[in-house]
């Protein structure tokens, strides 16, 4: 499976990791659009965190052992076997928030609108999720990682 | 001798514990022999979904808590509807109300809870019930059908009290809660969250009768119920009573038994009994909470499939500690989102209480000696994780304790080193990876 990896002595902060997540998960990919003229604003599924000079993109990390998949009150958590990502099946999902309470990352949130958990998931399959492409430092990478071996998959194109 | 089937591993119980188990189980061996058994018909369902159900918003078929060929997928034999009634433990065999006998050479007891019921005259009458399988979900929905106009009676203000009185306000019936203490959910909530909830079931139209309990449940000469009497006198009618007291470790089947018993089954780290090669799980166990640092029953979801993984994983052979559990809740009754674990208060003055409130956010942390041994979050509950997580791993929480109930509460709260373990900055070099163990 891929990961994402922070380089956070490099990351400024600029946030666009969460815009892009915005836009990529927005009914429409038209940035004015998305944020200005559909409302409610789409949720981003990665969070930037700044405190003095240190800041850093969170999101989820689909952990070896994940809590949230353990804790689901309904099974809508599980770990898909083939990629290895930890998806939420929003049919099944009730939006109860035990996830969010075990999840050590704060990575899951809350679609109060729908009234579902949301989180990062991967750009459905992409090869290299939106935050990645779009970070203009670079502080943020791909791994593929299969529990052994590691190997840096081809740094993403920068925009900029 | 009669042959008797001997089946590697066995599991009572089919809820979160059992399927904890199989999938555990599975990581690890894939070929020995997993048979499940348990007294309920269906496939493992999500049992707190069977207030939904009753509220009329999901069928039964969406209640499945896993796919429907699990079973099938990881080769487990199914005994469903059926019970074991007896343990032998000489010769390591279950014998089912079938007849049947099946000898095992792991054995998981992840039997669940049963509902307290007081023995108060009358609640043998036709229209009270309990509220903690589908079964009862099921019984409750047919009768109502019958008796759409019956007003209800909840005897208890807790999760199951509360949960089975939000799905009854969905379809219309009329409900009184019966909460003998001076507040409801006073288990899991503190005051200031429980009288949010209060007010909320109020504003939905149900009556609360606190500081009460009933003395009896009055029913006809048909033996339908029509109302209670409390304690002090008062009538309150009704057409049906739900007991929601709250559940019990049910332990019928290892009384007798030398496997040993405190409040529930006693389990070690492994989550293994007193008796060597069988284990426990779930609400029936009795296993290590993190707060209090000994053994307890912590009847929770979350805590019973852990528990239930824990065990499968050392059934297998996989030696693996029990990471503990606590009293963990996450509820959004009638649209307030509250979650809360550990303590709910200070239980003394050698433990101090932060809150911080504005608008409709609510944060109280309770700490002893610098840990954190209890959180309760109302209205604003993301990243709530993070803190639960300091809980469980014992951070000393004492030099940055008043940013964990501010409004940017994040991992940057946390020391660096905290926070860089759990966000795992640098790919893994040995193939383990996880932001938590």
């Amino acid at each position: 499976m891929r990961k994402i990896y922070i380089k956070e002595e490099v990351c400024i902060g600029c946030g666009l990791c969460e815009v892009y997540c915005q836009l990529q998960h927005a009914s429409v990919h038209d940035l004015i659009k998305a944020f200005k003229k559909r409302g409610p604003r789409p949720l981003a599924r990665a969070r930037i965190e700044a405190k003095g000079n240190v800041s850093f993109s969170v999101r989820c990390r689909n952990c070896d052992e994940p809590q949230c998949v353990y804790a689901c009150l309904t099974g809508a958590i599980t770990r898909d076997i083939e990629t290895g990502m930890i998806a939420v099946d929003e049919e099944k999902c009730i939006g109860c928030c035990t996830c969010m309470l075990v999840c050590p990352l704060g990575a899951i949130k809350q679609d109060k609108e729908h009234k579902k958990m949301i989180k990062c998931d991967f750009c459905q399959g992409e090869e290299t999720p939106a935050c990645v492409t779009n970070c203009p430092n670079e502080a943020l990478y791909c791994v593929e990682y299969n529990g052994t071996n590691i190997e840096l998959a081809a740094k993403a194109p920068s925009p900029f | 001798m009669e042959y008797i089937e001997r089946i590697k591993y066995l599991i009572i119980g089919n809820s979160a514990g059992g399927i904890g188990a199989i999938e555990a189980i599975r990581e690890v061996d894939n070929n020995g022999t997993i048979s499940i058994i348990s007294d309920e018909p269906y496939p493992a369902y999500s049992r707190p979904l069977i207030s939904d159900f009753l509220a009329g918003k999901q069928t039964i078929d969406k209640l499945n808590y896993r796919a429907a060929d699990i079973y099938k997928q990881n080769d487990i034999k199914t005994i469903f509807g059926n019970r074991v009634t007896n343990l032998n433990l000489d010769n390591n065999t279950v014998l089912l109300e079938s007849g049947h006998e099946l000898g095992w050479d792991k054995l998981l007891l992840a039997t669940g809870g049963t509902p307290i019921v007081p023995p108060m005259e009358g609640r043998e009458a036709g229209g009270v019930f309990t509220f903690t399988t589908l079964a009862d979900a099921i019984d409750i929905d047919d009768y109502l059908r019958q008796k759409p106009d019956a007003n209800a009676v909840v005897i208890g203000g807790g999760l199951i009290g509360v949960s089975v009185t939000e799905s009854l306000l969905k379809r219309n019936v009329k409900v009184t809660i019966i909460e003998m203490k001076e507040r409801i959910l006073n288990v899991i909530l503190d005051e200031k969250t429980s009288y949010m909830e209060h007010k909320a079931i109020k504003d939905s139209g149900a009556e609360i009768i606190t500081g009460h309990t009933v003395s009896k449940i009055n029913s006809n000469t048909h033996g339908e119920v029509y109302g209670v009497t409390l304690d002090n006198g008062d009538v309150i009618p009704c057409g049906i009573v739900i007991i929601a007291i709250g559940v019990k470790p049910r332990l019928e089947l290892i009384n007798g038994t030398n496997i040993k018993v405190n409040r529930g089954i006693v389990v070690d780290k492994h989550m293994q009994t007193s008796v060597t090669g069988i284990y426990a799980c779930g609400d029936v166990a009795e296993a290590f909470d993190f707060i209090y640092g000994e053994n307890r029953l912590t009847p929770v979801w979350p805590n019973a499939y852990l528990g239930g993984r824990t065990a499968g994983l050392n059934m297998a052979g996989k030696a693996t500690d029990y990471p503990g559990g606590t009293n963990i809740n996450s509820m959004k009754y009638f649209g307030i989102y509250i979650v809360s674990a550990g303590m709910i208060s200070a239980p003394d003055k050698s433990y101090q209480e932060l809150i911080a409130e504005h608008n409709d956010v609510y944060k109280k942390l309770i700490l002893k000696d610098g840990l954190v041994t209890g959180m309760i979050f109302s209205g604003e509950v993301d990243r709530a994780g993070i803190i639960y997580n300091l809980m469980k791993d014992r951070v000393n929480v004492e030099s940055f304790k008043q940013s964990l109930i501010s409004d940017d509460m994040g991992l940057l709260s946390l020391p660096e080193t905290v926070w860089r373990n759990r966000l795992a900055t640098v790919p893994p070099v040995n193939g383990v990876d996880c932001a938590v163990s």
